[in-house]
């Protein structure tokens, strides 16, 4: 099972490299993909600099292509397929079926992936992207559980990645436009969910509040951790009730279920976090590696050991971890 | 000159008895609506109106003189529903609205159209789709007019365009069932919660503010999306279809509105203020503008004019 590990810039390109990443996913500076933030990601200079680095020590760079691009911008997406066909990315992971159409077109050595923003959760969708774009490999929603991945296993034309660790999704990705509804902006149409252009924190006589595109996502009592405003993860009422309505702040791991995932036949686990720190990634990658090689090792005897999970936990966004849609109750 | 689009019903979103399904289809064969979307496309788990049922509503409502189209399940997981859209994929009697990838490549070859679930943003995509079989496109929820008239222009002429013209805007799906949630049930026992809110669960803000609506494992707009001020722009636009989502109890003043004022028996400042008075918590429309979807463009252009 390969370890695919997140990078937002070059210094935790290479912690990833160093810490045993089997590969690593990055994107460009702009809104051609879903971590689109401010001082992240990759110019052309970095990417040839973070592909080499990753080369010589064998580790394979993937690269994130995974917005939809409007007629308006439609060059941005072309031109990065070229850039990535040149720079001989190892992966292009894409959502849209434009530019899908348009990489499988232009070179037959672009090895295709579909990215989580194309919403394939059935294998009747997997044979749709490998039939006409001759996907290879396609990274599931967040939205199945157990038994859900081990049957689009069983009968996908494509290999499988699964996201094991780091920020939720409730929703399915590619399909989620709640963050546009409130700002304008959505993963689809620009590359980040709840924009921090659109976030607002004022301290009110009830507390310290953000706001998301105006909306009041969360209200913090004094002393209380404030968090980040993602909109699915706010509190809101419903029948007089006040709640996580959506979703708890929590982030997934899934270190526990790596026996299973191995035995399912997953074959690659996704590190969430481009936009986090090179220590977020330095440790995500330390402890899974560890991790995947002793459960490849000895599958049978595999127990999430303590510390690891401890070092997990303390990287996690909120202080939950959940195994997500993969724990069947979750649903 | 521009031609008159069509009316269109899109499927019912909500959980609804039998008896009110029933009843809405008795009326809606005599609406003046054109063509009608059917079909369960939120939860596989809402069984009161089987598959045979609605194959059954489609052969009144085209003997009626309705276009009909069965619409499939957005968000496909089990194999129980990859059965169900087969079924649906196979026929050769009506057309399909495919709501997902899965139910495109089931249908590649016959004719179809693609829901707005399906992510078509650009022209590119749509000459893909035309080449399987598309014949309609109906605009994802969260584009602008001037997106869609661009990938007009960069998509083929035959293939028609679709507009989400009025109803809760569908903003998100997922695995887990809200609904059951507010209730503390877990998905596989939710107890059909969902029949009790015929038009969502309302989630406001802690400052009271209504938000959004609760529809299973579905998420709409607390703010109903309303473009009938918009009709002559969409005409103009050369907008084939305009739908029409279901809503439990206005459906029929709102289809009738919108069809006076499309025929010109009504002027469109005088259905826009009708419709505002019966629209549930308030009209949005800006992600048609190119903006946040929940911003009412309407309001804030008729309120400078005051």
């Amino acid at each position: 099972m390969e370890l695919v590990c997140p990078a937002g810039n070059l210094p935790s390109l290479k912690v990833a490299v160093d810490n045993g990443a089997d590969a690593v996913y990055l994107g460009l500076r702009d809104d051609t993909n879903a971590r689109h933030f401010a001082g992240l990601n990759f110019g052309p200079a970095k990417i040839a600099e973070g592909i080499k680095y990753a080369h010589d020590r064998g580790t394979r760079i993937f690269m994130a292509l995974n917005t939809y691009p409007q007629p308006s911008g439609w060059e941005r997406w072309q031109n990065a397929v070229d850039q990535a066909a040149d720079l001989g990315v190892d992966a292009l992971i894409a959502a849209d079926i434009g530019v899908l159409d348009y990489a499988c077109n232009k070179s037959q050595e672009l090895n295709l992936h579909l990215s989580v923003q194309g919403s394939a959760t059935n294998y009747e969708a997997l044979s749709y992207y490998k039939d006409h774009f001759n996907v290879r490999r396609a990274v599931l929603p967040r939205v199945l559980s157990m038994s859900q991945v081990q049957h689009v296993i069983d009968h996908s034309p494509v290999e499988i990645e699964i996201f094991g660790f780091g920020s939720l999704c409730v929703m399915v990705e590619g399909r989620c436009i709640l963050s546009s509804y409130a700002t304008g902006r959505s993963p689809n149409t620009y590359g980040a969910c709840s924009p921090a252009s659109h976030v607002e924190w004022s301290e009110t006589p009830e507390g310290l509040e953000t706001r998301l595109g105006g909306v009041l996502i969360e209200r913090y009592a004094k002393g209380e951790n404030a968090g980040y405003p993602t909109l699915c993860k706010g509190s809101f009422q419903v029948e007089g009730n006040t709640y996580h309505a959506i979703e708890e702040p929590t982030s997934l791991n899934t270190l526990e279920l790596l026996p299973q995932l191995m035995q399912a036949g997953v074959k690659a686990v996704k590190i969430e976090g481009r936009q986090r720190s090179p220590v977020y990634v330095e440790q995500v990658t330390r402890v899974w590696r560890a991790a995947i090689d002793a459960c490849s090792e000895n599958p049978e005897e595999f127990h999430a050991q303590a510390d690891w999970m401890a070092e997990l936990g303390k990287v996690s966004e909120g202080t939950q971890t959940t195994l997500g849609a993969y724990h069947r109750p979750w649903q | 000159m521009s031609k008159q689009p069509k009316l269109s019903l899109g499927p019912i979103l909500y959980y609804w008895s039998r008896d009110q399904v029933m009843e809405f289809y008795d009326w809606v064969a005599t609406s003046p609506v054109d063509i009608v979307y059917l079909g369960e496309t939120i939860c596989s788990k809402r069984n009161l109106i089987t598959t045979d049922d609605w194959f059954a509503i489609a052969e009144r409502l085209t003997a009626a003189g309705k276009e009909v189209v069965i619409s499939t399940l957005a968000l496909l997981e089990a194999e129980s529903e990859l059965k169900r859209l087969r079924r649906i994929c196979d026929n050769d009697k009506y057309m399909v609205e495919a709501n997902d990838m899965g139910a495109i490549h089931l249908r590649e070859g016959k004719p179809f159209v693609t829901g707005h679930s399906v992510n078509v943003y650009n022209g590119r995509s749509l000459e893909l789709l035309a080449k399987q079989g598309l014949k309609r496109w109906v605009l994802p929820v969260e584009l602008s007019w001037q997106t869609m008239a661009d990938i007009q222009k960069e998509g083929p002429d035959e293939v028609e365009v679709e507009v989400f013209a009025f109803g809760r805007l569908p903003l998100a799906y997922s695995a887990r069932c809200f609904t059951a949630r507010s209730h503390n049930l877990p998905k596989d026992d939710c107890q059909y919660r969902c029949l009790d809110y015929p038009d969502g669960l309302m989630l406001k803000a802690q400052d009271d503010t209504k938000f959004l609506a609760l529809n299973g494992i579905q998420t709409q707009s607390a703010h109903t999306f309303n473009l009938l001020p918009e009709l002559d722009h969409m005409r103009e636009l050369n907008v084939d279809v305009i739908r029409i989502s279901p809503q439990s109890r206005i459906t029929e003043k709102v289809v009738g509105l919108f069809h006076r004022c499309l025929t010109g028996e009504m002027s469109l400042e005088d259905g826009a203020a009708k419709l505002e008075r019966i629209v549930p918590v308030g009209s949005c429309d800006g992600y048609w503008h190119g903006d946040a979807g929940m911003e009412d463009k309407a309001q804030a252009a008729a309120m400078k004019m005051a």
